[in-house]
């Protein structure tokens, strides 16, 4: 059964579209990228599931049952537009914000405690936050979304602002915590990032959801049977016949005809004399793919 | 709901601990005890500061009658006049007057001169000008042969002593009850406006930090926007009652322990220097002869299980409505103060309407225009704690009491959509349009 599950969802203010019919699964324990461009209805969509605004139409099951008030507490969001009370001091905000998301104040202060032992920032429980740097704010900010324990995590742009040492911290936090089995949503333009975490993504653009499924699969349905082929030194041998789309010194990018696998143009390759180095299956990248898909669909 | 008071706590807690509001809540007191001894002690300062003046009185009558009449020392001097202008400040005096011959008894005018080395007060001249005018009466009785005792009858003291008739037969009756209602209506009605205006501002910035510090969506992905408004309003309410209540207590404690430590002020004295609408009242009491066991009887004679209750509901609807009102525009607006005083001048034109009215009732709690704004639900948290000393009809209350709730439970409502929307609005210039836009989205 999936975590969440978003059937026919619709939301529009005034006579803009913001959320366009959406329907996808959040597969258990996954790491799910939601992607879009800037104003395609990511943030609407998050602010649905986080039941801070309503759906005009459709359902949402959240583990089964139909999204209420109570999942809230069972949900951690980190938003874009993110934030703490500046004059308040570390501890206490996060204890606060625990309590605001249904945990008892000792149970939060214990849990806290060790969270911030493992992050090796226990100096900073009495500080105020305006006396953190912005990168330390944002852990703090992480660890407001973690500290409940939520079974969902919602991440809109969380390394938006970050440099990479934080981003690492922060990327691993997320991968153990996803080894624990709770589910990550990660919300973002920034193709590149869900590549490199995500295992499932939807893609959407102006509303509507365009492509779905696990990272791999997409992948494989977009490539083209293109392949690199290195080799050392120069390309020996007969390149006559061969659909070649770019060549350089040692490497050659060649495209196998229509119902050839690759098995068959290694043969071919190897059947022409070339030593061969290296031979991959060159798949495109999901900003590749989504730029052909949005292209495509423009062009309907 | 149990969010709410989570919110609420924190709201409260974090606002009584700053240092400004233990500040404040000290130094007010303070503050209004050194204006209370400073002003009674220039009051006597200046009651006591005494002026001498030289006469050369040609007439006779200044010198035969009176010599000194409070404060006016009065020396005679038989010089020329001329001799007497080069010499009078150089002997310490600071006025010269010189008062002609007065020949005719019948005449009702007299001129008479002074000089004076420095400009003289109208206040001082007043005086002046009253100690001759008596001087002047006197001896104009005494030379007309008119007996003293039938002249001093003709002098009546009216005291009105009037009957309001309450509901229940239950009169309360004098002047001293209009003079303590007065002073208590006018207590009330200022406080009611100070609260509204400075608590209802402080729920408004309170939300607009939290947009700036863009913690809104945060908060309201845990707590429901409503309650985050509610637990926002009450809590800073509570901390508004916090401080009154210690006022309440610190001002009188304060009072108390000046008046003991300082010779020759009393609580009186301070209380017509500083509470400025009871000063006539006061001034009167004084003169009659300053009874406390009437004021104390009158004080238990009003009708408390009316005016306490009444008072707290006013209160707090008349709180909730603006600080609701005030928590919309918070959540409306971005950064700019400037884009907030736009929306906030439609807000404060009922609240300074009803001060208005509540100052006129003050002097006049039935005019029909007292009436309709005891009883008008955006101004009657104002007028109405004006009038309630001088038992108003029940009905009255009771139809403003029931349209003030109301009126709340609309605000409320109307504020906490608005607040819903605008609380994650960003970058964007907000119109009147666009606010009635949002009360409808889902």
């Amino acid at each position: 059964m999936s975590i969440l599950s978003i059937q026919q969802v619709s939301k529009s203010y005034r006579n803009v579209v913001a959320v366009d019919a959406v329907s996808f699964d959040v597969p258990r324990g996954a790491l799910f990228g939601l992607l879009g461009p800037n104003g395609a209805g990511k943030t609407s969509l998050i602010r649905i599931i986080t039941t801070i605004t309503a759906a005009d139409s459709g359902v949402i099951y959240f583990d089964g049952e139909k999204l209420n008030s109570s999942h809230p507490e069972k949900i951690g969001y980190m938003p874009e537009e993110r934030g703490l009370y500046r004059k308040m001091k570390v501890g206490e905000h996060l204890i606060y914000l625990a309590q605001l998301k249904g945990m008892s104040s000792a149970d939060a202060k214990k849990k806290l405690l060790a969270m911030m032992e493992r992050f090796e920032i226990t100096s900073w429980w009495s500080k105020k936050v305006e006396e953190l740097s912005k990168g330390m704010q944002q852990k703090i900010q992480f660890i407001s979304t973690i500290l409940h324990e939520p079974k969902l995590i919602i991440l809109d742009e969380p390394f938006s602002g970050l440099d990479p040492i934080n981003t690492n911290v922060i990327k691993d936090e997320i991968s153990a915590l996803n080894q624990k089995g709770i589910t990550v949503i990660f919300s973002t333009h920034r193709m590149e990032q869900v590549e490199q975490i995500c295992e499932y993504l939807v893609l959407i653009n102006k509303g509507k959801n365009v492509l779905q499924g696990k990272v791999n699969e997409i992948k494989d349905t977009f490539k083209e049977g293109i392949f690199r082929v290195s080799s050392d030194g120069a390309m020996n041998g007969n390149l006559n016949g061969l659909n070649i789309l770019s060549q350089s010194a040692n490497e050659l990018m060649v495209k196998a005809d229509t119902g050839h696998s690759p098995n068959d143009l290694l043969r071919d390759l190897l059947n022409r004399g070339i030593t061969i180095r290296g031979f991959e299956e060159v798949k495109p990248s999901l900003n590749e793919i989504f730029i052909r898909t949005v292209k495509s669909l423009d062009d309907e | 709901m149990n969010k709410m008071w989570i919110v609420f706590r924190r709201e409260y807690l974090v606002r009584v601990r700053k240092r400004t509001f233990i500040i404040a809540t000290i130094l007010v007191p303070l503050a209004i005890a050194a204006l209370g001894v400073g002003s009674a002690m220039i009051s006597m300062m200046g009651a006591k500061a005494e002026k001498r003046i030289l006469v050369k009185d040609d007439s006779g009558i200044l010198e035969n009658v009176k010599h000194d009449k409070g404060s006016l020392q009065f020396a005679f001097a038989s010089d020329s006049l001329e001799q007497l202008k080069e010499t009078y400040a150089h002997d310490g005096y600071d006025l010269l007057l010189y008062i002609p011959p007065f020949p005719d008894l019948k005449a009702r005018s007299h001129g008479v001169t002074y000089y004076a080395a420095e400009k003289p007060s109208i206040t001082f001249l007043g005086r002046v000008e009253w100690a001759v005018g008596e001087a002047f009466r006197e001896h104009k009785i005494d030379a007309s042969q008119i007996d003293r005792a039938l002249y001093d009858s003709f002098e009546t003291d009216i005291n009105l002593e009037s009957t309001t008739i309450g509901v229940g037969g239950d009169s309360s009756s004098g002047k001293m009850a209009s003079i303590l209602g007065t002073l208590l209506g006018a207590i009330m009605g200022v406080l009611m406006y100070m609260v509204i205006l400075i608590y209802g501002q402080m729920v408004m910035r309170s939300v607009m930090e939290e947009k700036i510090s863009r913690i809104a969506e945060v908060m309201i992905s845990s707590v429901k926007p409503f309650h985050l408004m509610l637990g926002k309003i009450l809590g800073v309410g509570a901390v508004g009652l916090t401080q009154l209540a210690i006022w309440m207590v610190l001002i009188p404690v304060v009072m108390t322990v000046i008046t003991l430590f300082i010779p020759g002020m009393d609580a009186s004295a301070m209380s017509s220097a500083s509470v400025q609408p009871g000063m006539e009242a006061m001034q009167q009491m004084e003169e009659q002869g300053f009874d406390i066991n009437a004021v104390i009887n009158e004080f238990f004679h009003l009708n408390w299980l009316v005016i306490i209750p009444s008072f707290v509901i006013f209160f707090l609807g008349g709180y909730f409505i603006y600080a609701s009102l005030f928590a919309a525009i918070g959540s409306a607006v971005d950064e700019d103060l400037g884009e907030a005083q736009q929306f906030m001048l439609p807000v404060m034109l009922p609240v300074i309407l009803a001060f208005i009215i509540a100052m006129s009732s003050i002097e006049n709690p039935n005019s029909s225009i007292a009436v309709f704004g005891s009883i008008f639900p955006l101004t009657s948290p104002i007028v109405m704690p004006t009038r309630l000393p001088f038992d108003p009809p029940i009905w009255h209350i009771l139809l403003s009491l029931l349209l003030l709730v109301l009126t709340m439970l609309f605000f409320v409502w109307l504020s906490a959509r608005i607040y819903r929307v605008g609380i994650l609005m960003y970058g964007k210039k907000v119109t009147f349009r666009e606010l009635g836009r949002w009360l409808f989205y889902r």
